[in-house]
């Protein structure tokens, strides 16, 4: 080609970044790499490595150690050992150390860049334009919350030592997401890098060595899925931060159930990108390319849905089609290029034949006739229209650049498409009418949603999923939330085990009260138990002070289903929710000698503790009534004109396992935190002294609670905790109790990765409002939902 | 309908007997004005600036490529001269200017030296028309008038038309119009039909380019429907601005009225052109312009048929980069031919 070739095709030639800076590094270390432990890199284990290569051009980057027990070892006990000096440090001295990262990261981003397009195969136009200039603003945005965290967070303390764990897809972005809030709340990490690319990760180890980050704050320990579970297993982590895909984020919430650890998932998704009928369409086109042709489809949060409104449908298409035709595929440093390689040819593999059974299952595939790389790792941009939901593709997490498209005939049926689905990750919405758009984002069941707008991250806005796509946030102030842990929890007594006490026969003879047997409260009303089986209560004396039900899992399965169908309490007005929640303090205050009494009788407390008791369940529902209208969110500020909107949403379905002891305020304040942000409740009970519960009935009857939203099931915790946390309709369970408990009921979360809050048999004194009320339970209660509003005309 | 006539591809190779180079595609006969069309526009502002602010990152042109998508906008430039103190003298030096805009040696160090590069037109006011014209007889340059009481265009209707005959009897070709931005402003789409139609009427076989200026329609919203209205009166070429307005052409701007052209060539089978004007100075700047036609509407939309660049100052950047290509060396304005 000359120019006057050029003049006469009006092609654009050649256009590519230079490697050879990232080569030379790569060369500088002989193409082999060690851990990064204790601010040193290990001898690179040649017996014990594999091989990095580069999609693109299937060629041999490096040879990465493969990380060991040992080394998983040896990167723990660093960080351990450096953990208190870096969290004793003042917010300021770990924000000059964070501002020191974000200032190397900016100095050496083109290097960065181009050997994060080398090793993952994505256009140098992602990573230069995006992913390492976000990766910068993380450390300066988390370099901030260091320096505030003494003053915005003084009640709290890092979690400890954190296993972090980070996908291929954004090698260096996710490396920063995951570090950067982790060290600037003081915790200090181990991290391990995807195996398919963690060649950025070694540099990153390298520049903040140099940048003196002190030794062993930051280890990097490489290799593959093996090493992933040694650092899952290992026991002197304080918590796991993973992405990655759903199956491995629920073997991972497995392997940690009832250790003790805190885990934060972040998972697949099959995110919805609905356009209506009033759309800027060519905006909307122009969006599927950002949401699904951005860093090749491999993208968690991906737009790789359409749910495209049916009057307009094949007008939507037929310009989705004609702009396919423009996209560009090549080599990753090519910088005229839309899309790179996939990331390796497993990938790849995995691409081809889901896109192969959908066709099989109907759907009509559409791929532009454009130049595609002879070799190499790459897949061109696909269409999949005509989906239908029973097929594979319309349902699985493809994770390439496939979108697949289906029409919708009203708004509420885009709802009901879009969320009926396991993930709940992101959302896209395209409409000009700010009722429709605000509408449908609200209803919406994903952590993030972006209205005209796709993919749009920032640090100062959370990023996280919402059913299967897992929990916890990245990014703002919530994302700080979930490296720090609060003060009043930290230093908790083990609960003693429970006494096992005989009943003592009674006389016969005595004169009793006319029988009031409990039954269970399940849809506004008193049911009798399923299995017609009851169980006595004892008085600490042995003495039988009353039977209740003994539900079952049927018992659980009606009470879930009355709490569903109440779902209009979570639209309910915040005020009308905070007036029930005061009309209950009244109306047990109402009966207050009557509860107190029974308290006495139960537990054998005093006639003050009783009172006590009493009085403070009585405050604790006053507490939640008063936050009902008050815990209201954020809104942040990322650079774009525009709000996001950091909405606290209710959890759904929610099993509480109340605490044995303080058998009715243990009960109300996990039952108010709940009610008053929207959810709606099934509670058992405290085991031993289920009575305040039962007897607690007739106050939500006289409350004007409406039937469903507290459901209360009596018998043994246990039991019912594992029915409750293994129901793939319950949206979350605390439980409170043994340590079997919490492990019983993370363990039976997989199912549809409910979001528990467990004791590990650890008492919360609820008398204590530092820790047995407030926005510590109101955050648990909720999650949060960014909602992105770019606007001007 | 019409389908639009496939054009030659033989690029800007024109000589004397192209004349009617402007001429290759179907000429858009216009249609009846269609509200519902006009109504349904919508246009999200954070959006486009999203596709427009990417769009760099997305395709770089360099080397022998630069050069010769450098070469292909000289010849869509409309050699621009629309000042108060313009004089016979000045509009001679402009065409002299358009006939050779670029250095002979630099085009034939380029390989192009056969290719007879010239701007796509000269573009003066009524007063100069004739002037151009004989300036640039036998070259294949045609003369661009503008028109309709340019810039404000708030003389009578009647004088509007006027003024058109007058420069068409004159030897222009092409007649640059300005719309009544009122008729956009309080959405009175007919009455902004209705003189578009008449304008183009009286046009006759000139071209009729609709200048829209849209630093005063404000939204793009108001740009988007002004151009669907203009291209359904027949509108040859919907153009940004007059240079006048505070706001000229803008990559924003410029990507919601290609998407129009895209729309109404959906509907209609005929092909418009483009033609941004005022504010485009730099080389690097008409490159992104170009990748923006060739990615939003494709090849068709580079040549000056359906491509025009309204004006003054590029040419000596462009002319500056090539030198530089030719020899590696940065080169000087002075270095170059004044127009």
């Amino acid at each position: 080609m000359n120019v006057a070739s050029y003049f006469d095709t009006m092609s654009y030639g050649p256009s590519s970044e230079s490697d050879a800076q990232a080569r030379q590094w790569l060369a500088g270390n002989k193409h082999q790499f060690g851990h990064f432990i204790d601010g040193e890199f290990t001898k690179h284990a040649a017996k014990n490595c594999f091989e990095v290569n580069e999609p693109a051009t299937g060629k041999l980057l490096a040879k990465v150690s493969l990380g060991k027990k040992a080394d998983v070892d040896a990167a723990v006990r660093a960080a351990r050992k450096a953990q208190a000096g870096w969290a004793a440090l003042s917010g300021h001295a770990r924000a000059r150390k964070l501002y020191a990262l974000a200032r190397m990261i900016q100095r050496n981003a083109r290097l960065i860049a181009v050997l994060e397009a080398l090793d993952n195969g994505k256009p140098i136009r992602e990573t230069r334009d995006i992913d390492i200039p976000l990766a910068a603003r993380h450390f300066y945005h988390y370099a901030g919350w260091a320096q505030l965290s003494e003053s915005q967070f003084p009640d709290h303390a890092p979690v400890g030592v954190v296993g972090q764990i980070i996908p291929w897809n954004f090698p260096f972005l996710m490396l920063a997401w995951k570090i950067a809030p982790a060290l600037a709340l003081g915790n200090t990490v181990v991290l391990k890098p995807a195996e398919y690319t963690p060649l950025t990760a070694l540099l990153f180890a390298e520049l903040a060595k140099a940048a003196g980050l002190p030794d062993g704050v930051l280890n990097v320990v490489t290799g593959d899925g093996s090493t992933g579970a040694l650092l899952v297993e290992h026991k002197d982590l304080d918590k796991i931060a993973f992405t990655g895909s759903t199956a491995v984020g629920k073997q991972i919430r497995k392997a940690t159930a009832g250790s003790g650890k805190s885990l934060t998932l972040e998972l697949g998704g099959k995110s919805p990108f609905i356009v209506f009928d009033d759309a800027d369409l060519d905006a909307a086109v122009e969006g599927v390319v950002d949401a699904i042709w951005f860093n090749q489809g491999e993208v968690c949060c991906a737009g790789s849905r359409i749910l495209v409104q049916e009057g307009i449908a094949e007008d939507f298409h037929a310009r989705l089609r004609t702009r396919m035709s423009k996209l560009r595929v090549g080599a990753p440093l090519d910088k005229s290029i839309d899309m790179g390689a996939v990331v390796a040819p497993n990938q790849l593999k995995r691409i081809k034949g889901m896109v192969e059974a959908g066709v099989q299952a109907g759907a009509e595939i559409f791929q532009p006739e454009i130049d595609m790389p002879g070799s190499g790792c790459f897949f061109p941009p696909t269409l999949l229209s005509n989906v239908q939901p029973t097929a594979a593709v319309a349902t699985d997490e493809i994770f390439g650049p496939v979108v697949v498209s289906m029409t919708f005939r009203t708004p509420d049926e885009a709802i009901q498409l879009a969320n009926h689905t396991r993930y709940g990750l992101a959302g896209s919405i395209w409409s000009e009418s700010i009722n429709q758009a605000l509408d449908a984002a609200v209803q919406l069941e994903a952590g993030v949603v972006w209205i005209n707008a796709t993919n749009m991250l920032d640090a100062a806005v959370g990023f996280g999923g919402k059913k299967e796509s897992g929990f916890g946030r990245e990014g703002g102030r919530e994302g700080c939330y979930d490296y720090l842990k609060p003060l009043a929890w930290s230093k908790l007594p083990e609960r003693a085990a429970a006494d096992p006490k005989l009943p003592v026969a009674a006389s016969g003879y005595e004169v009793r009260a006319v029988d009031r047997t409990a039954k269970l409260f399940i849809g506004g009303k008193q049911a009798r138990p399923d299995g017609n089986y009851s169980r006595e209560i004892l008085s600490p004396k042995g003495k039988v002070i009353g039977e209740v039900g003994e539900g079952n899992r049927k018992d659980i399965r009606n009470a879930v289903e009355a709490a569903r169908g109440a779902k209009a309490w979570g639209t309910r007005t915040a005020h009308n929710r905070a007036q029930i929640l005061f009309y209950l303090g009244e109306n047990l205050s109402v009966r207050e000698r009557e509860f107190a009494e029974r308290l006495r009788e139960m537990t054998g407390a005093s006639a003050a503790k009783a009172q006590a008791e009493l009085e403070a369940s009585i405050s604790r529902l006053f507490t939640y009534a008063s936050w009902a209208d008050k815990f209201d969110g954020h809104m942040h500020l990322p650079p774009v004109r525009g709000a996001a909107l950091a909405v606290p949403e209710a959890l759904g379905v929610v099993g509480v396992i109340a605490p044995p002891e303080a058998p009715l305020l243990g009960m109300i304040s996990l039952v108010a935190p709940l009610l008053a942000t929207g959810n709606r409740v099934i509670a058992v009970p405290s085991e031993p002294h289920p009575l305040s519960g039962t007897d607690f009935y007739s106050v939500l009857e006289t409350s004007d609670v409406p039937g469903g939203v507290l459901n209360i099931v009596t018998g043994a915790s246990l039991a019912l905790a594992k029915v409750l946390s293994a129901h793939n309709d319950v949206d979350a369970v605390w439980a409170f109790g043994s340590p079997e408990l919490s492990k019983e009921v993370e363990e039976n979360s997989v199912g549809n990765l409910k979001r528990t809050f467990v004791d590990y048999g650890r008492r919360i004194d609820w008398h204590d409002t530092a820790a047995g009320e407030g926005e510590l339970f109101l955050r648990r209660a909720t999650e949060l939902k960014n909602i992105w509003i770019p606007y001007g005309e | 309908m019409v389908s639009s006539a496939k054009s030659v591809d033989q690029g800007p190779n024109r000589g004397l007997v192209e004349v009617t180079s402007a001429h290759e595609v179907a000429r858009n006969p216009g249609m009846p004005l269609d509200l519902s069309v006009v109504q349904a526009l919508r246009v999200n502002k954070s959006a486009a600036e999203r596709r427009v602010a990417a769009l760099p990152g997305r395709r770089s042109i360099k080397a022998d490529a630069q050069a010769a998508w450098l070469l292909n906008a000289v010849t869509c430039i409309d050699l621009t001269t629309l000042n108060g103190d313009d004089t016979e003298g000045r509009v001679k030096r402009l065409c002299a200017k358009a006939v050779t805009p670029v250095r002979p040696d630099i085009l034939a160090a380029l390989g192009m030296a056969d290719r007879r590069i010239t701007t796509g037109a000269v573009c003066v006011y009524h007063r100069f028309v004739a002037c151009a014209v004989e300036a640039l007889e036998g070259t294949g340059i045609p003369v661009a008038a503008v028109s309709t009481g340019f810039p404000a265009g708030l003389t009578p209707h009647e004088l509007k038309l006027k003024e058109i005959e007058a420069s068409v009897a004159a030897g222009a070709s092409e007649i640059d119009i300005v719309i009544t931005r009122e008729h956009v402003l309080t959405g009175n789409w007919q009455a902004l039909y209705d003189e578009m139609r008449d304008f183009r009427e009286t046009c006759g076989d000139a071209h009729v380019k609709a200048i829209l200026a849209t630093g005063d329609l404000k939204t793009l919203r108001n740009v988007a429907r002004a151009s669907m209205v203009c291209m359904m009166a027949g509108a040859d070429f919907i153009k940004t601005s007059t240079g006048k307005e505070a706001q000229n052409a803008t990559l924003l701007v410029t990507l919601i009225m290609l998407r129009m052209i895209r729309h109404y060539q959906s509907m209609t089978g005929f092909k418009v052109g483009y033609k941004p004007a005022g504010g485009i100075s730099k080389a690097k700047d008409i490159l992104t312009y170009q990748a923006l036609m060739k990615e939003e509407l494709g090849r068709d939309w580079l040549r000056p048929n359906l491509f025009r660049i309204g004006a003054s100052s590029l040419l000596a950047d462009i002319e500056r980069q090539l030198e530089h290509h030719v020899d590696g060396a940065y080169s000087a304005v002075k270095r170059h031919p004044i127009g």
